[in-house]
């Protein structure tokens, strides 16, 4: 297990290396001269001579670039215009609230992705499974910015339930965190949950059609076994794989529903960057959560095998 | 020697060939591509007359008409300029069906032309497979927001950062297929007769990878609608004078207390244009490429 | 002769399908002594699966409908609860399927398919069914079956995965055991050791044994007795012996003339026309008719009945004891 951890890990460098030089050359795209651009309209000359200095964009391509990936090799993404402070220290002062958002998020997906899938699936071809049919279509259908917006006025403004936003942290509240978080893990899931229900109620069919299943009845097992114990434990195969998708849609959704709810997570740090042209901090944001992402998928590979004996004990893949 | 016609050897392809007649028959009867049809066909119709069947000009003001809520007169009530919601809702589609349409082009003529050359001809595969990797390594939206932040904010913008988010998506959906049919015997045999490479590709590989070229495009056109509202959202996209559904949610999200429809109609709207595709690429899906469809009794 | 241990008396079986309803099963009965082992025998589609999974009760209830009376050691199985029906299965009828490679979950260990079954049917520790399993692996011939216990699916051959199965259908003794093509899927040397072993088990724990092939080579080597089984319907039933040495069904006979090494007097080998009817719109008569060299115009008229030919041998041909003789029509 520790090899293939390695293994993938090493994998990992040169697609590392191809996501940081997109990364880098996304400040290319800027049309015209970034510097100005940073600088907004109402800069001086000699404010955009200092911004132009500050990012290097003075010297040639090739030392902006070896600088880039001199400075990535300390960690280092380069400092927020904006914030005046290093954006490597801006994102992980941020990681924490966007961590805890999406695996409460994740939590609800998984959870009621599962659930619905697998009742849907065992009650195939019933009004039960065209329900969670269409319901799951529409899930994956909806804007998930727009259902926040939704769900604030229902929650918020309508029932006074829930606060329009802001943020407190599990470990200093966690009636706090769920009365925060809540509106924000749900609109980012809904989408998952439509998805992770199709691909369940998909695979526990094809599970439940397949010969070892027949073998599980064929011994006299109840059926609750031969659900939750035989076609389960396949199903979490394949649902598995899907977590590495689901929490890329995840973080992509957090730019906008962090900014939506005012959560102080790397979403709304993303959000106001855009807003504010400060593209050290896209630049660096970028990176590192694609950085994150595959580190995540890893974790993700690895307990692939916990699932799966077939790459368990080969320790192939 | 006589040459051999190449087409006679033309097998059945172990994806569904395009056979317009038989094809048509079976999407008819798929529930979920006759709905998803009917549902765009509307979407589609009222936007493109959105100039003839718009009560208004979307950007007329009328002050004196204000925050009017739905009724008969106003279906889906005006905005805080007094601007009549349905014309700006019908232009708005107009806007976004658009900004996918064009996406879903690019989509159709560059994942294409990369999973082809990297399916069949193999020489550019490693690095182009490398490229559309580390471009997949981020997520997507958040790809095209970063993108379209170095851009800077226009319709143009949307598009090539949409773009360039979904086409290695579906280069790597072609090149799967190329990748399958250039193996089947029929290719073999015609490439045995000495077919050229860019007439195997052109008459016996790509026909046979439309099927879930088109189920891919379908779902990069729900993509692209849903991922146009997030980035105009953002304000990176059109400017606010050209509405569409993205920023007519931004700016109805201002009001959202006092006006709660401003914001809920737009994205009802862009609701149901992206279930309308959704239900007519699982359609396609079933119909046109069977082997992704799970069918166990 | 004791009495049948089971005993399936006019069994229908109708899908559900495009077509409306299709009897697979129509109206067939067969009967098993205990210790007997009977063979039943018949191409893809002719029912015969469908018969064994009837009795296991494991038919999809919504998509099938099933009638007739299924009686097991006096019970009718058809009558049974599902929960009662649990109690069986696993238990007092063991089934074995012709997939070895995919029958096996793959998720989990062997040992523990095989506990699992005995756990839940006897009042028995963990630790005892451990070790029941490891004797049971040992009985199908596993080679150091206390290491392999932990093996998972994907780490044996099919012929050690059938093996696998095998003992997990046994772990209960049960008193008759379904094997539904039990060496099909196999390598022609392992489905020869595979025979012998079930032919061994059989004696040493004195079970009846139905076993569904299409393979003439495997009842002569096993059965008992032998049903032939032909679009959804008994052609004949018949002591394994007289069917080889007076088949009176031409089905039958074409059967054994198209299997290699029965087909000794004739120097080509002979397969029979035609294909299965269809179950949606079978022939109004005789099923085999449309195939048969030696229909009448009779044949195509009414359904022909099982009728007794000699001991214990029946056949559904009008013309059986003519076709028995052998003087082609």
């Amino acid at each position: 297990m520790a090899r293939y951890t390695l293994k993938r890990l090493l994998q990992m460098i040169p697609l590392l290396l191809l996501v940081s030089l997109i990364s880098f050359g996304l400040i290319k795209l800027v049309p015209g001269d970034p510097a100005v651009v940073m600088g907004g309209s109402n800069a001086t000359p000699a404010e955009i001579e200092v911004i132009r200095r500050n990012l290097g964009l003075d010297q040639p391509l090739w030392q902006q670039l070896l600088s880039f990936y001199a400075n990535l090799a300390r960690g280092d993404l380069g400092r927020s215009l904006l914030l005046g402070q290093p954006v490597m220290e801006a994102l992980v002062e941020r990681t924490p609230v966007t961590l805890w958002i999406s695996l409460y998020s994740l939590i609800l997906t998984v959870v009621v992705g599962l659930v619905t899938g697998i009742v849907a699936a065992l009650r195939h071809n019933t009004w039960v499974d065209q329900a969670v049919s269409i319901l799951a279509l529409i899930g994956v259908s909806l804007p998930n910015f727009w259902l926040g917006l939704m769900m604030i006025v229902l929650f918020s403004v309508w029932l006074g339930w829930l606060p329009t936003g802001g943020y407190v942290a599990p470990s200093t509240s966690l009636v706090g965190f769920l009365q925060t978080a809540t509106m924000p893990a749900l609109s980012l899931a809904l989408l998952q949950i439509g998805l992770l229900t199709r691909i369940t109620r998909s695979t526990m069919l094809d599970v439940l059609g397949q010969d070892y299943i027949r073998t599980a009845r064929a011994k006299g097992l109840p059926e609750t076994v031969v659900v939750l114990k035989h076609a389960l434990a396949n199903v979490m195969i394949p649902v598995v794989t899907v977590i590495g998708l689901i929490l890329s849609v995840l973080l992509s959704g957090s730019v906008i529903i962090e900014t939506i709810f005012s959560v102080p997570g790397i979403g709304s740090l993303l959000g106001n960057a855009i807003l504010r042209r400060d593209y050290p901090m896209i630049q660096g944001g970028l990176l590192f959560v694609a950085a994150a992402l595959m580190l995540l998928n890893i974790v993700v590979d690895v307990l692939y095998g916990v699932f799966d004996p077939r790459v368990r004990v080969d320790g192939r893949g | 020697m006589a040459a051999v016609d190449a087409d006679s050897l033309r097998g059945p392809g172990l994806l569904e060939r395009l056979r317009p007649g038989r094809t048509a028959r079976r999407l008819m009867r798929n529930r979920a591509f006759v709905l998803g049809a009917i549902l765009l066909t509307v979407v589609a119709v009222v936007t493109l007359l959105a100039p003839w069947i718009s009560p208004s000009d979307p950007n007329r003001m009328a002050v004196r008409f204000r925050f009017r809520e739905p009724s008969w007169e106003y279906p889906f009530g005006t905005d805080n300029l007094g601007r009549n919601m349905v014309s700006r809702v019908l232009w708005g589609g107009r806007l976004s069906l658009e900004i996918g349409l064009w996406v879903v082009m690019l989509n159709a003529v560059f994942g294409v032309m990369l999973g082809a050359v990297s399916g069949y001809f193999r020489r550019l595969d490693g690095l182009l497979m490398r490229v559309a990797d580390a471009l997949m390594a981020f997520p997507s939206v958040l790809l095209a927001i970063g993108i379209a932040a170095a851009l800077g904010p226009s319709v143009t913008t949307v598009v090539i950062a949409l773009a360039v988010v979904y086409i290695p998506r579906t280069a790597r959906v072609l090149r799967a297929s190329v990748l399958v049919v250039r193996e089947l015997d029929y290719v073999q045999a015609a490439r045995a007769c000495g077919a050229s490479d860019l007439r195997i590709l052109l008459r016996h590989v790509l026909p046979n990878c439309m099927a879930p070229l088109i189920v891919q495009l379908s779902f990069v056109f729900a993509y692209a609608v849903l991922s146009e509202a997030v980035l105009s959202f953002l304000g990176l996209g059109a400017p606010p004078t050209t509405p569409s559904w993205g920023i007519l949610i931004a700016e109805g999200r201002s009001y959202i207390r006092e006006a709660t429809w401003l914001t809920a109609i737009p994205g009802a709207a862009i609701a149901v244009t992206v279930l309308g595709l959704n239900l007519l690429g699982d359609g396609l899906r079933d119909v046109l490429d069977p082997r992704l469809k799970v069918d166990a009794r | 002769m004791s009495a049948p241990l089971l005993t399936v008396t006019d069994l229908t079986v109708a899908f559900r399908s495009d077509e409306g309803m299709v009897t697979a099963v129509d109206r067939v009965s067969f009967a098993v002594a205990p210790g007997e082992v009977l063979g039943i025998v018949g191409e893809s589609g002719s029912g015969k699966s469908v018969s064994a999974l009837a009795v296991m009760g494991l038919l999809d209830k919504a998509a099938s409908r099933v009638s007739g009376e299924i009686l097991f050691e006096g019970e009718n199985l058809l009558a049974l609860s599902e929960k009662r029906m649990r109690t069986i299965r696993g238990r007092r009828i063991g089934m074995i399927f012709q997939e070895p490679m995919t029958s096996l979950n793959p998720v989990f260990s062997i040992g523990d398919q095989i506990v699992e079954t005995i756990v839940h049917h006897e009042r028995l520790g963990r630790q005892a069914a451990r070790e029941r399993a490891v004797a049971m692996l040992d009985k199908v011939g596993i080679p150091s079956a206390r290491r392999r216990l932990d093996d998972y699916p994907h780490q044996l051959s099919g012929g050690m995965r059938q093996r696998v199965m095998i003992a997990m259908a046994l772990a209960c003794s049960p008193k008759l055991l379904l094997a539904d093509e039990p060496t099909t899927a196999l390598d022609v040397t392992i489905q020869a050791q595979l025979l012998d072993l079930l032919r061994d088990l059989q004696a040493e724990l004195g079970m009846a044994v139905v076993v569904i092939t299409h393979n003439m080579g495997v009842i002569a080597e096993f059965a008992d007795r032998v049903s032939v089984f032909y679009a959804g319907r008994v052609a004949e039933t018949a002591p394994a012996e007289a069917l080889f040495d007076r088949p009176s069904h031409p089905y039958t006979r074409g059967l054994l003339a198209s299997t290699p090494e029965m087909a000794e007097e004739t120097d080509r080998l002979r397969t029979i026309p035609g294909t299965l009817p269809s179950l949606a719109k079978p022939p109004p008569g005789c099923r085999f008719a449309p195939r048969c060299d030696w229909a009448v115009a009779l044949c195509d008229a009414r359904r022909p009945p099982l009728e007794m030919v000699g001991e214990g041998h029946a056949s559904a041909c009008l013309r059986a004891a003519e076709v028995a003789g052998g003087t082609v029509a």
